[in-house]
């Protein structure tokens, strides 16, 4: 068993060695699939955040806590529903995003919304509370003022920026039922790995995982590493 | 023509307690009247209340024979707090950002900060990051930041509270040049009497939310007529 993974990662070290094409396709697509999911989470998931940390509102509790409840949903279900969604009969059939790289996007985006809506608010809420107070004092307007906030709060909101498209990017329910695991078109690095490891192609699978932990290590290192400096 | 501030009947309530308690005064341009009492006698409420910060239950604030709200009070005064706040980026920034929010030139910015930097002795910070400066450092830069928009009422809370003797002196010193220039009204709450009777015009003390004395920096001293201030001078005062 133990000679059996040794030779597994062996191989999988000559397979991204070699730059094999179908590997590193694969890699490059998880990537910009998640990467656009990570953008359009932040596109409504940031301003929401913002209006939740910045000001007060009835019914703020609730919305707050419908995300926090959001950050456990389990992929599978979301992917279940989007599928139903999204399926030819469904109600948004007509956009024939099912079995797409983009319905993975946008499926992804939904998924990662609460973490964006959830870590950023709480960043920018955590920001001491005297900088609104100095801003306010020293002259600045409401926006100003949110803005010095949100500009004290930015390695939170990046934090969960980062979190969220590592959470995209190691995803399997959405991808699968949405995606498909169609080879050279919807085929991403965590479908590809479940699907190789079934196949017994353990080598494969170990080379994809290989690169799917280099990119999210790499990811929270450099970040970690900005951060610092 | 001279400024004048004249705060009438203020009351701020926090749920049961009376944090200020029909609270009258008046201070002219070039005066620093200096705010004296317990903890929780009201002095912050009060300076948070002129700064716009908070807003009183009632009461008026009048300035030049004008009736302010939140917003007037905030173009207006700044308030220098106790616990020197940055914001987290450099010296230079920290102290042009009531500058820039009042959208003044960029070139006028670098100059006045500059000038303002190398008049408080902390001329070569401009680049350094505020909030790895020392305490002392950090209440120069948060005094600068607040006077370099040239407030006409300009707040000070304990600013030399937490701070050790020789820089306790050197804020003391940048108050009293400030003072000098007669440009503005301070208001100090201060619990240092000894800093009170040297920088202040008037002494106001404070006592559950309600001026009870009000007067003179020498007479304050030399003969209070309430007899709470009377063993508050004298430190007789029990709670």
């Amino acid at each position: 068993m133990f000679e059996t993974f040794i030779e597994a990662i062996h191989q999988a070290i000559i397979l991204i060695w070699k730059g094999d094409p179908e590997v590193f396709s694969i890699a490059i697509r998880s990537l910009s699939v998640s990467g656009l999911a990570t953008l359009l989470s932040c596109l409504w998931g940031l301003p929401i955040a913002l209006g939740l940390a910045l000001s007060s509102f009835r019914g703020k509790k609730l919305i707050r806590g419908f995300f926090n409840a959001m950050l456990g949903v389990p992929t599978v279900a979301l992917g279940l529903i989007l599928y139903l969604l999204l399926s030819k009969s469904g109600p948004l059939g007509i956009f024939q995003l099912l079995y797409t790289p983009l319905g993975i996007s946008i499926g992804q985006s939904l998924l990662i919304t609460p973490i964006v809506v959830s870590f950023a608010a709480s960043a920018i809420e955590s920001t001491d509370i005297g900088v609104k107070d100095l801003a306010r004092t020293l002259g600045a307007s409401r926006f100003q003022t949110d803005l010095a906030v949100m500009h004290e709060s930015t390695w939170g909101i990046i934090l969960a920026i980062v979190a969220s498209f590592s959470r995209a990017f190691a995803e399997l329910g959405v991808a699968i039922m949405i995606g498909g695991n169609i080879r050279y078109v919807t085929r991403v690095l965590t479908t590809s790995i479940a699907l190789e490891t079934a196949r017994g192609e353990i080598a494969f699978s170990i080379a994809l995982t290989i690169i799917l932990m280099i990119i999210v290590f790499s990811l929270t290192f450099i970040i970690n590493f900005l951060r610092r400096t | 023509m001279s400024s004048h501030l004249h705060l009438e009947k203020l009351n701020k309530n926090y749920e049961d307690l009376k944090a200020l308690n029909n609270l009258t005064f008046d201070a002219h341009q070039g005066q620093l009247i200096s705010l004296v009492g317990v903890n929780g006698s009201g002095k912050t409420t009060l300076l948070r209340i002129i700064a716009g910060l908070d807003l009183p239950n009632n009461g008026k604030i009048i300035f030049n024979g004008k009736e302010l709200n939140i917003n007037d009070l905030r173009k207006i005064a700044t308030l220098v707090f106790q616990k020197s706040i940055m914001f987290n980026t450099t010296v230079f920034k920290n102290v042009s950002f009531g500058l820039k929010v009042r959208g003044v030139d960029s070139k006028k910015i670098r100059n006045k900060v500059f000038d303002s930097l190398s008049s408080v002795s902390l001329q070569g910070f401009d680049s350094k990051k505020a909030s790895n400066l020392s305490g002392g450092e950090q209440q120069r830069v948060a005094l600068v930041r607040a006077f370099i928009i040239e407030p006409q009422i300009l707040l000070l809370d304990e600013p030399t509270a937490n701070l050790d003797p020789s820089n306790a002196i050197i804020i003391e010193n940048m108050i009293k040049k400030i003072l000098e220039r007669k440009s503005c009204i301070i208001v100090m709450a201060t619990h240092n009497l000894h800093q009170a009777r040297r920088l202040s015009s008037f002494i106001a003390h404070l006592h559950y939310g309600r001026i009870i004395e009000f007067s003179k920096s020498e007479k304050f001293f030399a003969q209070p007529e309430n007899k709470i201030t009377q063993k508050f001078v004298s430190g007789e005062l029990q709670f």
